[in-house]
């Protein structure tokens, strides 16, 4: 038999029986297309996190005070308590060749007034190159000024929100305003930025690192940002922080060195594994199409057994009734993955409506795997209807109207 | 030529061993004109079956022009069926969801002939047999004997040797039944072998050579003479 004779008496034996193929275009319809939204929504969210990560910064080190991991070896017979990482610490990074900007970071609440409007606020005491290592914008006026960092000054950057809470439409510029028992100058506001991982920076106010240690009290940070100079030397500057923190800290390895790099990979991973996994869940429900479709065809063959006894009788050999009832299966399955694909690109895209600051996209590996699962589905549980569509006796089937 | 030496065909029904046929000899010559008759359950129509490949002897040996078709592959007795055999059957068998034209163009494209050749072809046989109107017609528009007609037509359309029909009239009026008797007489006049399993004494006197089947076994097989084939009609 020639393939396009195949194709039309498949396709046309498909539109012969309208509900059977109705139903099985259904089947597969939903099928393909829970794995199209699922795998979509699971590659977006990958997609969302790594995002949120790389806004943070590229080329991040965090140094975090006392040590998380262990190395082995006897536990110290007397407790260790583990070294505050201090300003002197960051000085002393600034200096290797690896690293391009240091920013220590003091962390804090406190509350914030102006006039007669206050409010409890994160304070961030940092430098001026927190402005580098974190990619921000200024909205007005200018960041923190260059300088000595152990000295503090007083002046305040505020975020976006807290200016709109504390001025309202008016310039905050040059105003002073008190936060805790200080005064502070306002001499820059942030841009409105989306929200990042970890600290929302619209609603902070940003001082130097010594004013806030004086505000709080204190002679620790509460960790150390490092901008490697590049991509390459992120490993070279981890491991000129610790020896130098270690030469500081009397030979002990005291502080934790965070790579960004480590923490996207992780995630990264999470999130493949969980795309991967939504999208199994995706594959089962083909699977049961796929069953669906062999229990629709073998009601089929045996509809038509005075066909497959007629189709016998003049002439066709066993091989072709399977090539023509396999055909029909595929042809199906294959129709019902590209309605799939439909259904599934009209969900995401009402998800996108729904979650408008959600970017949903689909990923093109998730709408070929789908389409071939299908194939594969209905070439697999085809095969059972076709074989025994090929081994009915001719003559009984033919002996029925 | 059509040579059967010794075919036995037993049916299982229950767990009772029954005959279909039982040692049954017979040669049929090339252009004969003959009616198989017999009571239900003698054996007709496994004889048709097997003469036509759909059906497997349990001995014996069947000669088709020369070639021993028993022990052939599935697909080797497919390809005899195809180009040597036609069918005729009590019920058509027409597939519903198709139109007379393409039931008719069927064995053709299962032997995979080209389109071209294929419209040619069907567009003569819906000519000649007298079905120019109705082409694209699907069988449940037909009258049953415009259906039998298609299913002739889908029988001869690969210039097959052997008609086969099992009660073609079987399941129509008398008028139309003579019609299709007289399109398969014709079709046996132009030297194409033609058997025919009937009820009807009628026509089963029409054929030149009658085989009366009891019990699986031919019981008279009786050759009349022109001048008697004459009587009869």
């Amino acid at each position: 038999m020639r393939l396009a004779d195949i194709i039309r008496f498949g396709f046309r034996a498909s539109t012969g029986y309208t509900a059977r193929t109705f139903l099985m275009l259904l089947a597969m319809a939903i099928g393909v297309g829970s794995v199209v939204v699922l795998s979509s929504l699971g590659e977006s969210a990958r997609e969302y996190v790594v995002n949120q990560f790389s806004s943070l910064g590229t080329n991040l080190l965090i140094v975090l005070p006392g040590r998380s991991e262990t190395v082995g070896g006897p536990p110290p017979l007397l407790g260790v308590t583990p070294r505050d990482l201090t300003l002197t610490d960051a000085e002393a990074l600034q200096r290797s060749a690896n690293i391009r900007y240091v920013a220590p970071i003091s962390l804090g609440a406190a509350p914030v007034s102006y006039g007669a409007r206050e409010r409890e606020v994160t304070i961030l005491g940092s430098t001026a190159q927190l402005f580098f290592v974190r990619q921000l914008t200024m909205g007005q006026g200018r960041f923190l000024p260059e300088g000595d960092i152990t000295k503090g000054s007083p002046v305040c950057v505020l975020g976006y929100n807290m200016q709109k809470e504390l001025f309202g439409t008016v310039s905050p510029l040059g105003e002073t305003l008190r936060i805790g028992d200080y005064r502070f100058r306002v001499i820059g506001v942030l841009a409105k930025k989306g929200e990042s991982v970890g600290l929302d920076m619209g609603d902070v106010v940003i001082i130097p690192v010594a004013s806030a240690q004086a505000l709080f009290n204190t002679s620790t940070l509460f960790r150390i940002m490092v901008e490697a100079v590049d991509r390459d030397a992120i490993f070279r500057a981890k491991k000129t922080i610790l020896s130098i923190i270690r030469d500081r800290h009397d030979g002990e390895d005291d502080v934790t060195v965070i790579t960004q790099d480590a923490v996207l990979a992780t995630f990264d991973k999470i999130f493949t594994a969980m795309t991967l996994t939504v999208t199994g869940i995706g594959a089962i429900s083909i699977s049961v199409a796929g069953i669906l479709i062999m229990n629709v065809m073998l009601i089929a063959v045996s509809q038509r057994r005075s066909e497959v006894g007629l189709l016998k009788a003049i002439g066709a050999p066993e091989g072709n009734i399977i090539t023509l009832f396999l055909v029909e299966a595929v042809l199906l399955s294959l129709v019902g993955a590209v309605l799939g694909l439909l259904v599934g690109t009209c969900g995401v895209w009402v998800i996108g409506l729904i979650f408008p600051n959600f970017p949903i996209t689909m990923p093109l590996w998730s709408l070929l795997a789908a389409v071939a699962v299908a194939l594969v589905t209905g070439l697999v549980f085809g095969v059972l209807p076709a074989m025994r569509a090929a081994r009915l006796d001719p003559v009984i089937s033919l002996s029925r109207r | 030529m059509i040579d059967l030496q010794n075919i036995t065909r037993m049916f299982t029904v229950g767990d009772e061993r029954v005959y279909g046929l039982k040692e049954v000899d017979l040669t049929i010559g090339n252009g004969e004109y003959i009616a198989v008759m017999g009571p239900s359950g003698s054996g007709k129509s496994t004889l048709l079956n097997i003469i036509g490949l759909l059906d497997k002897p349990d001995s014996g040996i069947y000669q088709l022009e020369g070639e021993v078709t028993t022990g052939l592959a599935d697909s080797k007795q497919a390809e005899l069926r195809c180009h040597k055999i036609g069918f005729i059957f009590q019920f058509f068998h027409l597939v519903p969801r198709m139109t007379a034209m393409e039931n008719i163009e069927l064995p053709l494209m299962l032997a995979g002939v080209e389109p071209k050749v294929r419209k040619q072809k069907v567009q003569k046989a819906i000519e000649t047999f007298g079905l120019a109107g109705r082409a694209r017609h699907r069988p449940d528009q037909l009258s049953g004997g415009q259906r039998q007609r298609v299913a002739i037509a889908r029988a001869t359309i690969m210039e097959p040797h052997i008609l086969l029909a099992d009660e073609p009239t079987g399941n129509l009026d008398r008028a139309s039944g003579n019609e299709v008797i007289e399109i398969l007489e014709e079709l046996n006049s132009r030297n194409i072998t033609l058997i025919m399993v009937t009820h009807d004494p009628e026509l089963g006197n029409r054929a030149k050579r009658q085989i009366h089947m009891i019990d699986g076994i031919i019981g008279s097989d009786h050759t009349s003479s022109p001048a008697t084939a004459y009587a009869a009609r």
